[in-house]
């Protein structure tokens, strides 16, 4: 494997202002669809917002951004479908689903721990005109697929297009970042090669600061998050606590 | 004239009695209208979509794949007597051979049909066949009941030609001989592909190491899952058997099968049903202080959701499965046909509950540290498209039974009819 793209979030600078969403939908040609719910909405990068389950002056809370963390270890997602639509790049360490063999059988968003795969419940839509400001470099899904962020795929391919036409084997870092890095005001997310130690995300991922979300269950995810509070790293490694106070999402505007 | 074109006598085996075809009809019809409503809630679903359910992201499988698992286990009575009568010899079991394949490729068919509208994409479903993952539990699932079901309608067919009118025809006659020749072949390749998705259907959810709930590690490649399926569904197949025929045997008002067929079925429902509760008790220690625990998760958080509380496990490793063992182990009970049946309904329920626990609770309950419990309602669509399959499975039933000889004793099958 030449690569393993992953992010690192600092959850301290994480405002939970939604740009990321906002891009990632923009980005992807995510449809408008006003009947969904926050259960049956399209939205590969969701933020929640968690507390300390505290009161009064004690409490605290931040916002947790969950997206797809690319397992590279005996990846759920990828071992389930019955089809091969879902592949880890082993070029890119990138999950990559493929909607156009995707049967919709949900098997693996019944498999991925984060809950971070999206079935087209209904057909794609936008209200008049929005239609114009599709990004011709995404392919539209169909009803009936399971979708999931794929690290902005096509701006990978641009970049490997301008590589090669630099006559260059590999792309530059700064040709390649994915839309929410980029649209985040306060530049809490980081996205990088994790298998290059000189990486600043490589570096931030091994920060005594960061930790990943369910990581004990050996699936090697690649989405890091990064905390200097100590209750954050702590209910990162908690179980499912009953009665807890539930957390939000950030709604997409 | 009127009287020829409202009697189908000539259709019906020679020395089998049954009721007018007008009341046949009377009861056909409301299991009629429950299939065109399922029909008509099963077409929104294909052409509006999936957003006809209660589904969502999360709560990705529902009703249809908790009865879908249901059916097929309740359905394994279908391979499991043929291989105890061809296989294993056991030919006492003869006279219930019929009505297990006609049981068995009703739950089947039913299940492909329920599976056909829970997939987004349901014209995609041959791209399994095509790019298949053999990583994945479902592939072999798919490969195997799609092989099955065809092995169950090629055991299928020469009953249908038994068909008092159809036998007349010289070259249906000829084919019918020859397929029923091939039975026992059947019989062999049908075990071997149930063994094989009855436990990967156990492997589906067992595999999940995303779900602490249901993930389990096992023998190789296999979770412990894998086998418990199989145990409970040959299990569950003969109890759910005795139950279908003796429902026939009380709207009919006639006795099908002699009490041997029930008593037989009931002690190797009871014996693989304790066999199965000894697995699973030792399969739920092990899950609850070894590997739930290594995968850093508190297993007994998982029960304190309710209405998921640990009644629900003392009621599936329990009363719904150590009570019903010994009912139909234990001779004195056995020998009773109300403590019979009631043991073999208590059987299947549990088996039901089994796969309700490992589809809907399995999904119900949190994983991230920060996710809540979750709830559930099927939509009117999905309750009514699983309707049209029972209603589907019973008119079928009632088909094949008014005109096949279902219930035949082992020699001149449709000319004495016992007892029909």
């Amino acid at each position: 494997m030449s690569a393993r793209y992953g992010m690192v979030i600092d959850l301290d600078l994480c405002t939970g202002c939604g740009s990321c969403m906002v891009a990632c939908a923009a980005e992807n040609n995510v449809p408008s669809l006003p009947q969904s719910t926050a259960r049956t909405g399209l939205t590969p990068i969701v933020v929640r917002k968690v507390s300390n389950k505290m009161a009064g002056s004690a409490r605290r809370e931040t916002f947790i951004p969950i997206m797809c963390a690319h397992c590279e270890h005996d990846t759920p997602c990828v071992k389930v479908c019955p089809q091969q639509a879902v592949e880890v790049d082993k070029e890119t360490g990138i999950v990559m689903q493929m909607p156009q063999r995707c049967l919709g059988c949900r098997y693996c968003m019944t498999a991925c721990p984060y809950h971070a795969r999206y079935f087209n419940w209904w057909d794609p839509s936008w209200p008049k005109g929005m239609e114009k400001s599709l990004n011709p470099g995404v392919a539209v899904r169909m009803r009936g697929v399971v979708e999931k962020c794929n690290m902005c795929h096509a701006r990978m391919h641009s970049a490997k297009e301008k590589a090669a036409a630099a006559g260059k084997r590999e792309i530059d870092p700064a040709d390649y970042i994915p839309a929410c890095v980029e649209a985040c005001p306060t530049g809490a997310i980081r996205f990088g090669n994790l298998a290059d130690a000189n990486d600043p995300a490589s570096k931030a991922a091994r920060s005594p600061e960061a930790f990943r979300l369910l990581a004990r269950l050996g699936t090697e995810p690649k989405l890091y998050y990064k905390s200097k509070e100590a209750w954050v790293r702590a209910l990162a490694e908690s179980n499912p606590a009953h009665g807890a106070d539930q957390s939000q999402e950030v709604q997409r505007g | 004239m009127a009287s020829s074109v409202l009697t189908d006598s000539r259709w019906i085996a020679r020395g089998a009695e049954r009721t007018s075809l007008s009341r046949f009809l009377l009861w056909l019809s409301p299991w009629t209208v429950l299939l065109a409503i399922g029909v008509y809630a099963a077409g929104l679903c294909l052409f509006y979509g999936l957003n006809q359910t209660n589904m969502d992201n999360r709560f990705a499988f529902g009703l249809w794949i908790f009865l879908d698992l249901g059916v097929i286990a309740l359905g394994a009575g279908a391979f499991f007597t043929g291989f105890l009568v061809y296989i294993l010899k056991r030919v006492e079991l003869k006279p219930i051979l019929n009505t297990a394949v006609v049981v068995g490729f009703i739950c089947y068919s039913g299940a492909v049909a329920i599976l056909m509208i829970d997939v987004g994409q349901p014209l995609r479903a041959w791209f399994t066949f095509w790019h298949p993952n053999t990583h994945s539990m479902l592939t072999e699932v798919t490969f195997c009941i799609s092989c099955y079901l065809l092995v169950l309608s090629l055991e299928y067919i020469p009953i249908l030609l038994r068909n008092r009118q159809l036998r007349k025809l010289p070259s249906f006659l000829v084919f019918e001989h020859q397929l029923h020749k091939l039975v026992p072949v059947f019989a062999a390749v049908g075990t071997l592909l149930s063994f094989f998705h009855q436990g990967s259907l156990g492997g589906l959810y067992g595999v999940l190491r995303g779900r602490p709930f249901a993930y389990r590690t096992g023998f190789l490649i296999w979770p412990s899952t894998f086998f418990l399926f199989i145990l409970s569904a040959i299990a569950s197949g003969p109890s759910f058997l005795m139950l279908i025929t003796a429902t026939v045997e009380k709207i009919s008002g006639r006795r099908l099968v002699p009490p041997e067929v029930f008593r037989r079925l009931g002690f190797i429902s009871g014996v693989l049903l304790g066999i199965y509760v000894a697995a699973k008790s030792i399969d739920t220690l092990v899950w609850l202080n070894i590997t739930s625990k290594a995968e850093g998760f508190a297993p007994w958080q998982f029960y304190s959701y309710k209405p998921f509380g640990t009644p629900i496990l003392f009621a599936e490793i329990v009363l719904l499965g150590l009570v019903p063992a010994f009912l139909l182990t234990f001779r004195k009970t056995a020998c009773h046909r109300g403590w019979l049946l009631t043991a073999a309904a208590m059987a299947c329920g549990g088996i039901l509950l089994n796969r309700f626990v490992l589809t809907v609770q399995t999904l119900a309950l949190p994983t991230l540290p920060f996710d809540e419990f979750l709830q559930y309602t099927p939509s009117w669509q999905e309750v009514a498209s699983f309707g049209g399959v029972i209603a589907y499975g019973v008119i079928l039933y009632s088909l094949s039974f008014r005109y096949l000889p279902l219930f035949a004793a082992s020699k001149g099958e449709d000319e004495h009819v016992s007892g029909n």
